[in-house]
């Protein structure tokens, strides 16, 4: 994990200082709300229906135990008692007061975390794959290049105007587990056949109201450039991208308008130029001192099969579940990835008490090199762990209800917060998906439904990524009702695509009803247990879908 | 309304900036809209008097490439503080053009965002806030002064350890 060192330290402090100031000269009144906001949201701090909002960054989604910590502690004191993991890895504290943020920044900072740039248009808080380091089909850490990136458009000083924010995420796999594609920048670390280390790049992906798949501009662009590039695509969005109008101010839009050979020979004009210059070039040594950071942790050298684990598996049907669901293969034999599961049902997803964060952070500290990390489906995970520790792992995790075995399935659903909690809602969504979750509680049933992603936004603005999901959930504001339009066969992986709208909204009573008969549709016509929910969806296309969920109209 | 000028304010501002229509005086330094500087250039050409350009946000610099050169005073204008265009047009004349003259910013220039137009190569701040110009007078500035970036001002190295190629300082300066 990446230590601060004194420089690092010292600047996040003086950041602290910075806020205090500006949040004292709003009490004072010397700034209005207007003239505050962006100063504010540039620290994560967002203005919510009933109280202030503060997001806070954890880069590229990697914690440690005493992080983890002290995310519950300030929980405890300054909140009510819990927080919330975002799909872009971050922690939102809902109930916050403004004079305390300085404090709370204190207090992380302490921790060597920060707000910064969570919010408001500028670069937002770099992501990377949530199994970075343990994956078994990675070729490198893509939390080297994000952490490099993170560094480098840390207050930038040009880029913390632009038309809008700007998110950059990046994998080392060819399985896409950060939903690069619809990232401003997603980022593909590769080899060419020469066996050096480069990056895919692709520009414009997004959601929000006008979803769109990113494009690549670049199938190979050399390791040592990454800074250049990137500083000249954030050139060229913030002295063209548009700025007459919110809704159109993302880069996705620029792309699109303009079109992509367009942009990306601009990219290149601006690239060339900078590249001449070489000040942003990055020197092995620089980027060997970042990837020290992130070396692997002293495995020990195990047999790959733990006579442990196989007969816990024996034993119990329950940790047998859980395994099958929520241990994924690690690259070095006898270890697992263990995914803790925020989506116990009924619960909000990605809310986390206080305690169940100590728990997890006693957990990785004695089990998992003292490691945890925030994935972007909103559960956290324990990346190294002995197979021979998983029975004692799921056992303390059960305690604290954190071992719903469900990872990937129907009831793993990724939800924003809603009109529970936020001011641009037209509808709730954290209710809608926990009643999903009691409607396919049982756990037969989800395993024989097989990997199915839900995913849940209360507006247009679709923070829960609704238009990824494989069953996507909109709401939508009828004459001062709450609807929900269903859309089909979305997908944030490297098979990135938008999901389809399948007809009419439904009302809250029947949204439940509607995704199920979509389950059962599947289920039907599904050419095995193997055929996926994506895999059948793309095959059959919408219409027996939609003429299941319409017959009566 | 004053001038903020290489760390200090300046009383006396030799420039006139001229709109679109306003009679070109027959001496003195004179700053023109950018489309009236193209379209008078060769007219301009036999002025015995420094020469100067103002480009509006989203304007950019297509157009003055071979101009550049002989201007002496470059202003960018911010019609809102959250207008981040010309800090992009700002790092593109002192690193591409090599412009040494002097480069000004004007509009909505607020305290939390000087030290971001200062490294961006900006060496002069026509501010019209009270409560910045008092700010700056009696050294209320409370900014960070550790970079992670190169940009176009020269910076020193961080006067804290640590071989990274890329920290900057502006300890003891604005
Ligand atoms: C409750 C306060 C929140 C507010 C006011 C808010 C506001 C917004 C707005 C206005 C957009 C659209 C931006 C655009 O299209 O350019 C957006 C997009 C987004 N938000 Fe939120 N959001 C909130 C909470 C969250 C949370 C909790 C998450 C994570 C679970 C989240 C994740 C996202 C994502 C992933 C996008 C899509 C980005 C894209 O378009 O590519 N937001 N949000
Ligand atoms: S999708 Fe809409 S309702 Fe949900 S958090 Fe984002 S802005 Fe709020």
């Amino acid at each position: 994990m990446y230590r601060y060192d004194e420089f690092d330290r010292q600047f996040v402090a003086e950041r602290v200082e910075e806020f205090r100031d500006q949040v004292a000269r709003r009490l004072s009144g010397e700034l209005t709300e207007d003239e505050f906001k962006p100063l504010r949201l540039m620290n994560g701090v967002y203005l919510q229906l009933h109280a202030y909002m503060l997001r806070i960054a954890i880069p590229y989604g990697t914690l440690n135990s005493r992080k983890l910590r002290r995310l519950a502690h300030i929980a405890r004191r300054y909140d009510r008692g819990f927080g919330h993991f975002t799909t872009r890895q971050n922690l939102q504290f809902n109930w916050i007061k403004l004079e305390e943020v300085p404090e709370i920044l204190k207090e992380l900072a302490e921790v060597e975390m920060h707000a910064i740039q969570t919010s408001g248009n500028c670069i937002r808080n770099v992501s990377a794959d949530h199994f970075a380091g343990a994956a078994a089909d990675e070729i490198a850490d893509p939390r080297v290049y994000a952490e490099i990136l993170r560094q480098w458009s840390s207050l930038h000083p040009e880029f913390t105007f632009l038309p809008r924010k700007f998110k950059i995420a990046v994998v080392a796999a060819e399985a896409d587990r950060a939903a690069i594609q619809v990232h401003d920048i997603g980022l593909q670390v590769k080899r060419n056949e020469a066996g050096e280390t480069g990056f895919a790049v692709w520009v414009g992906g997004g959601l929000g109201r006008t979803p769109m798949i990113g494009r690549k501009v670049r199938d190979f662009l050399p390791e040592a450039e990454l800074l250049s590039y990137c500083e000249a695509i954030l050139r060229v969005y913030n002295m063209h991208g548009r700025r007459d109008n919110k809704y159109k101010a993302r880069l996705k839009i620029l792309v699109h308008e303009t079109g992509v050979d367009e942009i990306a020979r601009d990219i290149e004009t601006e690239y060339e130029d900078i590249r001449a210059r070489g000040a942003l070039t990055m020197p092995q040594e620089e980027i060997a001192r970042i990837r020290a950071y992130f070396a692997p942790p002293a495995f020990a050298e195990l047999s790959a099969r733990s006579s442990a684990f196989e007969a816990a598996k024996a034993d119990s049907r329950s940790f047998a579940r859980f395994v099958e669901r929520n241990v994924a293969p690690h690259r070095v034999p006898g270890y697992g990835i263990v995914t803790i599961s925020l989506k116990a049902i009924g619960a909000p997803p990605g809310d986390a008490t206080a305690e169940q964060m100590e728990l997890i952070a006693d957990l990785a500290e004695r089990y998992s090199f003292d490691e945890v990390r925030v994935s972007h489906e909103q559960n956290l995970v324990l990346p190294h762990v002995r197979l021979d520790d998983i029975p004692a792992v799921h056992a303390a995790l059960a305690e604290a209800d954190l071992a719903t075995p469900n990872a990937g399935l129907v009831t793993d659903i990724i939800a924003c917060p809603g009109l529970d909690y936020c001011a641009l809602a037209n509808a709730r969504s954290i209710p809608v998906a926990q009643r999903i979750a009691e409607r396919f509680a049982d756990i037969e049933r989800q395993k024989q439904i097989g990997d199915l992603k839900i995913k849940i936004s209360g507006c247009i603005n679709a923070c829960g990524h609704h238009h990824v999901g494989h069953i996507g959930i909109l709401g939508v504001d009828r004459k001062g009702e709450e609807f929900y339009q269903i859309t089909l066969g979305g997908s944030g992986d490297e098979t990135c695509s938008i999901g389809e709208i399948v007809g009419k909204g439904f009302s809250s009573e029947e949204v439940v009803g509607a995704v199920e008969t979509i389950v059962e549709t599947y289920l039907r016509l599904r050419e095995g247990p193997q055929e996926t929910f994506l895999a059948a969806f793309r095959r059959l296309g919408e219409t027996p879908f939609r003429e299941a969920l319409y017959a009566d109209a | 309304m004053a001038l903020y000028r290489n760390g200090s304010f300046v009383a006396d501002d030799p420039w006139r900036i001229l709109g679109a229509d306003e009679a070109l005086p027959a001496e003195g330094p004179v700053a023109l809209p950018k489309a009236r500087f193209i379209a008078e250039r060769d007219g301009l050409a036999g002025r015995n008097a420094p020469l100067g350009v103002v480009i509006e946000a989203g304007e950019g610099l297509d157009g003055l490439e071979d101009d550049i050169d002989r201007l002496s005073l470059v202003v960018l204008t911010f019609p809102k503080y959250t207008d981040g265009r010309n800090y992009s047009t700002a790092r593109i004349l002192r690193e591409r053009f090599g412009y040494r003259g002097e480069l000004r910013a004007t509009g909505n220039v607020l305290r939390d965002q000087l030290r971001f137009m200062l490294r961006c190569g900006f060496d002069a701040l026509e501010i019209t806030h009270e409560g910045t110009i008092a700010a700056l007078s009696d050294g209320r500035i409370n900014l960070v002064s550790l970079h992670y970036q190169p940009a176009s001002r020269d910076e020193a190295a961080p006067p804290v350890a640590g071989g990274h190629p890329w920290r900057r300082s502006s300890a003891g300066r604005l």
